[in-house]
């Protein structure tokens, strides 16, 4: 085996903790493996055992500041199989919609507009002092407020179907706390014609950007994977409730409308010494081959159809970019991510006209059990949460696997492909830099967990030799 | 109430499950329990975007936050506008927050950073450190006297991270 030298790419953010790349060289500079170590805090499963369930979906929010909304459904989804809450009401079923369908559409809209934008608008290579939001307000400033005023609206929706803006109550076991009044659906009703056309133009710009720059990012740090997510019984996008679907990059079945109660019989997670967080992997296939991707791109690509009309022509021009298979470009998730903006928006405006969302009837119960499984396709993908409780309805048991996790293999492969392509010798560039930045957001990772406080580090890169020196280190 | 007729926006962040990161939330629980007049307190876990519009009505803003590192029992600094890009994060950070409300929404708001130290971080929990709701208490009593004169510059002098 030849000497290895170890490139690092360090960043350290306010509020994402702690993620560090590591690029590994051979002696003649050409790399050899790379790897994203997260921090992922597993601490939660133990705070949460002891407490009685039905505060859960709310106490559970504390995990995540960035998606508290999905976690607090997930878990009312586990803690309605506890309560025996077999079929929600109307009501309560079609008010967890709308909220969801709210965080989605603000997730995916901040994610884009912030973070993603400058990179389409201005290029990889553009100087970052340009290349960021403040590049964008200056040169496209209807955008940048288009941006802020959709991530707003998502808000609104949050905040009317959870109760508050943060840590919602909205959710509880068998349904819901409260229904959405006239007054608040017509709030929301007056903007959302608005949303659906800023939706469409968003959409545009992620599509032309990807077709127009096909050939390159079809090389950019993408690879065969299988695709996970839950699908309606019909094989309908349901970003809300379903089976599990695993297509592999062929588009093959692997699993079909699977019980999403009995996950842990198909999905098993690996420990590896070299990475705080896990590696979920479909048993039957082993940790080789069972390794999958979650979230905008895997869902569209998992969906017989789109039941909003303006959503399932975007995602039949999507699917014809790869003549029907599956789309393994890691950059299509922007284009993926943009279409469930669309949808998330036809969505709520359906909801918004239906009067179930005013009913009466918000809660239902049934034969108490004591265990239980919800999950939800979050913005970065398939949520699970897990739990178990006992005849004093504590907790005794949680087991929980964020989407993040589930995309760990594919971010590594994504670095990997980056760092092969790019790097060369021991000098980390600014343009590597960048474009390894730019692979790992395509997922869009929460590395929340970790937590907040002033003085962490800012980006740091270093470039660590075979004997463990640092030969060169960058920060930004 | 500020003693200078002023807008202020108080605004503590971090997450309050997460030990003593939960020091900017609680402060602005605490804190608004005061009830200034021409003070507007607001809490996350993180800032966003959207809180540049916020930033725009008012005058002056302070955000609050946790501070793993810094001195004892807080610092005070002046914000600087400044566009940078960040990692992977649904949020954004206090300098880059207010570069945008000055660009998008010609903000003129002026902003201060209250850091209160903080020792406990790596762990699920709802409670602060000893040490650090001491620092809380002396943090809360600092800003409303500070809210009182309006005169931020020599607080900064007196209480920024150079000057400890």
């Amino acid at each position: 085996m030849g000497v290895t030298k170890k490139v690092v790419i360090e960043p350290v953010t306010r509020v994402e903790g702690h993620g560090k790349v590591t690029i590994l060289l051979d002696e003649k500079g050409q790399v050899t493996r790379a790897r994203l170590h997260i921090v992922e805090f597993r601490g939660f499963e133990r705070f949460i055992q002891g407490r009685p369930f039905w505060e859960v979906p709310v106490t559970v929010q504390r995990l995540c500041g960035i998606c508290p909304v999905s976690h607090h459904l997930a878990a009312a989804k586990a803690m309605d199989v506890i309560v025996g809450a077999d079929k929600l009401t109307p009501t309560a079923e079609k008010m967890r919609r709308l909220m969801h369908y709210g965080q989605t559409y603000q997730s995916h809209v901040l994610h884009f507009f912030h973070l993603v934008s400058p990179d389409l608008l201005f290029g990889f290579d553009a100087d970052p002092a340009v290349r960021n939001i403040i590049g964008v307000i200056k040169k496209y400033p209807e955008l940048a407020v288009q941006g802020v005023m959709m991530r707003k609206f998502g808000q609104e929706v949050i905040k009317v179907t959870a109760g508050k803006k943060i840590h919602g109550t909205g959710a509880i076991p068998g349904g819901i706390n409260k229904n959405l009044s006239i007054a608040e659906r017509d709030f929301l009703l007056k903007d959302i014609d608005q949303q659906i056309e800023w939706s469409r133009g968003a959409l545009k710009i992620a599509k032309d950007y990807t077709i127009e720059h096909l050939e390159e990012l079809s090389g950019f740090g993408s690879f065969d994977s299988n695709h996970l997510s839950l699908i309606r019984a019909d094989g309908a996008l349901d970003l809300y409730d379903g089976g599990i679907r695993m297509i592999d990059s062929e588009g093959n079945k692997v699993i079909d409308h699977f019980n999403n109660q009995n996950y842990s019989d198909i999905i098993a997670e690996e420990v590896r010494d070299w990475s705080y967080m896990k590696f979920p992997f479909i048993k039957d296939l082993g940790v080789d081959k069972g390794w999958y991707r979650v979230g905008p791109l895997s869902r569209i690509n998992t969906a017989d159809f789109i039941d909003t009309p303006e959503a399932e022509l975007a995602r039949q021009e999507f699917k014809a970019v790869t003549s029907g298979k599956p789309n393994n470009i890691t950059m299509a998730y922007h284009w993926a991510r943009m279409i469930e903006v669309l949808h998330s928006a036809e969505k709520m405006k359906e909801l918004l006209l239906d009067d179930d969302l005013q009913g009466e009837d918000l809660v239902v119960k049934g034969e108490r059990r004591s265990e239980g499984v919800g999950i939800i396709e979050a913005p970065r993908g398939t949520l699970f949460h897990h739990y178990k409780v006992n005849e004093d309805d504590q907790v005794t048991m949680c087991n929980l696997i964020v989407s993040t996790t589930s995309n760990n293999v594919p971010m590594n492969l994504a670095v990997e492909g980056v760092a092969k392509k790019y790097l060369s010798g021991t000098e980390i560039t600014e343009g590597l830099l960048n474009r390894v930045e730019v692979a790992i957001r395509a997922y869009d990772p929460c590395l929340s967990c970790a937590t907040h406080a002033l003085g962490k580090m800012p980006l740091t890169v270093s470039v660590v030799d075979h004997c463990g020196q640092i030969v060169d280190k960058k920060s930004t | 109430m500020t003693g200078t007729g002023k807008k202020v926006l108080v605004f503590g962040y971090g997450n309050p499950g997460r030990l003593d990161d939960g020091l900017g939330p609680i402060f602005a629980e605490e804190f608004e329990k005061l009830n200034l007049e021409g003070v507007s307190v607001d809490s996350n876990y993180q800032l966003s975007v959207e809180d540049s519009a916020a930033i725009a009505e008012h005058d002056y803003v302070i955000f609050v936050d946790a501070d793993e590192s810094g001195p004892e029992p807080f610092h005070f600094e002046h914000v600087v506008p400044r566009a940078h890009m960040s990692f992977s994060s649904h949020s954004i950070s206090a300098d880059a927050l207010m570069s945008m409300a000055e660009e998008l929404l010609s903000s003129k708001a002026e902003a201060y950073m209250l850091g209160i130290r903080g020792y406990e971080f790596n762990e699920f929990g709802e409670w602060l450190s000893p040490k650090a709701k001491k620092n809380l208490a002396e943090a809360l009593v600092f800003l409303e006297k500070a809210l009182g004169d309006c005169n931020f510059a020599m607080y900064v002098n007196r209480f920024g991270i150079k000057n400890r």
